[in-house]
């Protein structure tokens, strides 16, 4: 009786397990099929793209499509142009918010948790809300076609990240800065020699985060970079649409290309992509 | 040592506002500031280059009164939000118990399953782009393999959201992770004595899986709301130059006030419009709050 119980219920598991497996496999089969697609058409004649009925893979392989897509347009620019916005976004972020993320966990002031509060509320504003001030602004500032309205802001923080950083530097013992404090170091010393290689996970995660988020930026070069020389990848891949129209192989190829770097981050720092996320879970309370 | 101590604290106090600094200078000047400006200006007929006039309440009334697009962009945002919102979350949640299961593999299912939601920006529209389009996409190709024969999807008026949803879809795995962690958080011991009690993989989903992950599901719900309210990019790249797409099927709300901002450089009636946007969403933010007493179960019972 007994035995028979557990023997049922063996089976039955291993059922689910089954069932479950198909599912997932299913699901991963799904989700893969647009990047597949989008690399097999990249490969295609155009004569192969328009057949009927389609086919699943390239028949006949034209590794040529990313050459000639990379150089009907400045993509080479384009690229130098977002991996310097790149550069100093990801510097600026990492600083700033390694810095005053530090201010916010370690150190006591008055108003400590008030401001904090601020932090969080900003994150409900609508980024459109800011976003024509914001110009004006910078127009008068005079910084119209140039990268200043790109790369100066990540140098004043940002709330998401300082969270995050504060969410890690709270996990740190405060007896380690209490010590260091006696010891005679300010917080400068502290936050800069003991704590900045104490998150490193942190930084690589805001430093990831980043630079995906200015790779993909499109409303901020849109807006402030009218010369074609000073170009970003994604206005770049916009307008190419407009050069190239359903030519879907070049514009697969030239997507691909584009999208190369962001995947390759992804597979080796895949980790950091999880931390991120679990520093994020932080949130919900 | 009475004088010492309080100027330790004293000393302590600067450094911290120093620590802060840069962001209270962001802040100011990024967002305090510009927020200010933009409520002033909403009551004007500023225009950048030559004119602020005070015009009162005129840009909200033109809004509500003499500008059909305005409305037409509310309910396309709003048809937006009211499928995506439900649908992403419904789908990570699914995602993340089927990845919770123990199995062999699941490390490599859960990045598959994540990484769509890494890719962004103009190259995953583009992709999508193919994707949808009626006679050479995959999805056609598909469908047609089963017998159906496709809608034409972006150039078709009543499509052009469902498939703006559908692409929404393909990277819900974001929201897996944040659930799938906290799924990873509840102690076995409740399913384990569940198991004693008989009860089968609904039940326990039910009454201990979906009570210990409300507050991620409140989380998840409070941003992709906020999100999904200021949709942008969608309509602006996925219709042709920015239009709003077939019939404004794609003039998202973001994108109405984009035009009018930077097209004709109304700029006192695109900062009123977002205005009554973070209206919208501050109501929703806090019904969310209000009610999630009733259903948010944090651990402890601390309800903070």
């Amino acid at each position: 009786m007994n035995d028979r119980y557990y023997v049922s219920r063996h089976v039955q598991q291993r059922r689910t397990k089954i069932i479950v497996s198909v599912i997932l496999l299913a699901g991963s089969i799904i989700l893969l099929l647009p990047l597949w697609w989008m690399i097999s058409t990249s490969l295609k004649s155009m004569d192969e793209i328009m057949q009927y009925p389609p086919t699943f893979y390239p028949h006949e392989v034209h590794w040529e499509n990313y050459i000639e897509a990379w150089h009907t347009a400045p993509f080479t620019r384009y690229a130098l142009n977002t991996l310097l916005i790149c550069a100093f976004s990801v510097t600026g972020s990492v600083l700033s918010n390694s810095f005053v993320g530090y201010g916010f966990a370690k150190i006591h002031f008055r108003g400590r948790e008030t401001f904090m509060s601020v932090v969080l509320a900003t994150m409900i504003i609508p980024g459109f809300v800011t976003l024509i001030p914001q110009y004006v602004l910078f127009s008068k500032l005079g910084w119209i076609n140039t990268y200043l309205p790109l790369i100066v802001p990540p140098f004043f923080g940002s709330a998401f990240f300082i969270f995050m950083f504060r969410q890690f530097y709270m996990t740190i013992p405060n007896e380690l800065v209490e010590a260091a404090k006696i010891d005679g170091a300010n917080h400068f010393y502290i936050w800069f020699w003991l704590m900045l290689p104490m998150v490193k996970p942190v930084l690589a995660t805001v430093a990831i985060f980043s630079f995906n988020g200015a790779w993909n930026d499109l409303i901020g070069p849109l807006l402030y970079l009218n010369d074609e020389i000073k170009y970003t990848l994604q206005i770049g891949l916009q307008n190419f649409r407009g050069l190239v129209q359903t030519q879907w192989h070049y514009l697969m190829a030239a997507s691909t290309l584009v999208l190369l770097p962001v995947l390759t981050i992804f597979f080796v720092f895949q980790r950091y992509f999880i931390e991120g996320m679990n520093l994020t879970a932080g949130m919900k309370s | 040592m009475n004088r010492k101590t309080s100027s330790i604290r004293q000393r302590e106090e600067v450094q911290g506002y120093i620590f802060i600094l840069p962001w209270l200078i962001g802040f100011v000047v990024f967002v305090l500031g510009p927020l200010l400006f933009s409520l002033y200006g909403s009551f004007t007929n500023y225009n950048v280059t030559s004119r602020m006039d005070f015009i009162g309440l005129d840009n909200y009334k033109r809004m509500f009164t003499g500008d059909p697009l305005f409305w037409i962009s509310l309910y396309n945002t709003f048809y937006y939000v009211i499928f995506m919102v439900p649908l992403t979350t419904a789908g990570s949640i699914l995602m993340a118990v089927l990845l919770n299961q123990r199995m062999p593999g699941t490390r490599v299912y859960r990045t598959i399953y994540y990484m769509p939601s890494v890719l962004s920006g103009v190259a995953v529209y583009m992709l999508w782009m193919q994707i949808l389009s009626p006679e050479t996409g995959l999805l056609n190709t598909l469908l047609r393999l089963i017998g159906i024969e496709g809608p034409a999807w972006l150039f078709d008026p009543a499509w052009t959201k469902p498939a703006i949803i559908i692409m929404k879809m393909w990277s819900v795995g974001g929201g897996m992770l944040l659930y799938l962690a906290s799924m990873q958080g509840i102690p076995t011991q409740l399913y384990e004595s569940a198991d004693l009690d008989g009860a089968n993989a609904w039940h326990k989903f039910r009454y201990i899986t979906l009570p210990m992950i409300t507050p991620v599901i409140f989380f998840d719900l409070v941003t992709s709301l906020i999100g999904g309210f200021q949709i942008f990019q969608e309509g602006y790249v996925m219709s042709q130059s920015g239009d709003g797409g077939p019939m404004n099927s794609l003039l998202f709300y973001n994108l109405h006030m984009w035009n009018k901002a930077f097209e004709v450089f109304d700029m006192g009636y695109a900062m009123a419009m977002a205005w009554i946007l973070f209206v919208i969403v501050m109501i929703f933010t806090a019904l969310n709050l209000k009610y999630s007493r009733n259903w948010v179960y944090y651990e402890g019972g601390d309800n903070r």
